[in-house]
């Protein structure tokens, strides 16, 4: 049987956004949010759009989570609503 | 209020659901997308350099805090006991006698620290085999420079931000960053000057020997090694100001 492997992973990355919304703790937001760049990634490999997925790789999940981190470590990590 | 909030968004999902049912087919070169965006973008994605090095100039201005830290601490390293010095104008010598302690910040764990110290050389030269590559397969100057400024922050994140900063200094950045952008720059408006379009490489032959075809391909690289050089500095520069709130000092 074929498994239709975009249907699965779109499923994951909307997932990963609903519980980035919902979680209060913002540090696993952040990370989170990594994984949503990175299951956004594999879309976009899938789709065939492979330099944009490099760069999703590398600045989404990399970079970005990072500044996330480095954000909150600065701030607070408890949100308010 | 929220039910309500969430039913408008459900409708919005299904509107926008409904209306992709008309798009054009996936990958037909009919398409706008094909027609007018990707044009765009060949044209005119490399306005992303300036955009970069402004967010690196912006992110300098505003967190860049040039007053010192009022209170030190140092420990002591043949004891471990940790001294707290409140007095802003005193200082002590860091070497093998006494060494830096941060308020936040915690010693770093054996196992990360070795192994980041064994990724870093390879995360470097996974960046640079992107950079230059990047004129015929996937990356470019922009993802290599990023991943070569990750794998500076992955130093900074594995030992502490006082290793970082010592290794690579915040002037050298900088002028990295500038840099950069004058490589690109340069490159562009040799074109303009010797009287083709910007970044019309192909109109540089004259200058340099061999095929044309070559010397575009040269052309792009360089233009490749100067965007990757602004992105590796500015990345850096944006993580040592937001993680130290702009004193370069202590931090992740």
């Amino acid at each position: 049987m074929h498994w239709p492997i975009d249907i699965i992973v779109l499923t994951f990355v909307i997932f990963c956004a609903i519980a980035a919304l919902s979680v209060q703790d913002l540090l696993g937001t952040a990370i989170l949010f990594g994984a949503y760049s990175f299951l956004m990634c594999l879309l976009w490999t899938i789709m065939g759009a492979v330099d944009v997925a490099f760069t999703e790789a590398s600045v989404g999940a990399g970079v970005s989570t990072v500044f996330f981190v480095a954000a909150i470590f600065r701030t607070s990590r408890r949100t308010k609503d | 209020m929220r039910i309500l909030a969430f039913i408008v968004v459900c409708l919005t999902g299904a509107f926008l659901l409904y209306g992709t049912s008309e798009f054009p087919d996936w990958g037909d070169p009919n398409a706008p997308a094909s027609l007018h965006v990707a044009g765009y973008y060949i044209e005119k994605t490399y306005e992303e350099t300036a955009v970069i090095f402004t967010a690196g100039i912006g992110c300098f201005l505003l967190l860049r805090d040039f007053r010192g830290k009022k209170e030190h601490y140092y420990h002591h390293i043949p004891t471990g006991v940790i001294l707290h010095i409140k007095d802003e104008k005193k200082s002590l010598t860091v070497g093998k006698e006494f060494g830096y302690m941060d308020k936040e910040w915690v010693p770093p764990d054996l196992i990360n620290k070795n192994i980041c110290r064994i990724l870093i050389p390879f995360i470097q030269i996974n960046a640079l085999y992107v950079l230059a590559h990047g004129d015929y397969s996937p990356g470019g100057g922009f993802q290599g420079g990023v991943i070569f400024g990750s794998s500076l922050i992955l130093l900074s994140i594995s030992y502490d931000l006082k290793t970082l900063v010592k290794r690579v200094k915040e002037r050298l950045l900088g002028i990295f960053a500038a840099l950069g952008v004058l490589i690109y720059a340069g490159t562009g408006a040799l074109c303009l000057i010797i009287g083709g379009n910007f970044l019309d490489y192909g109109k540089l032959a004259p200058l340099l020997p061999g095929h044309s075809d070559h010397i575009r391909a040269y052309g792009m690289l360089v233009v490749e090694i100067g965007v990757g050089i602004a992105v590796m500095a500015v990345m850096t520069i944006i993580y040592i100001n937001i993680v130290s709130e702009g004193r370069h000092d202590e931090g992740l």
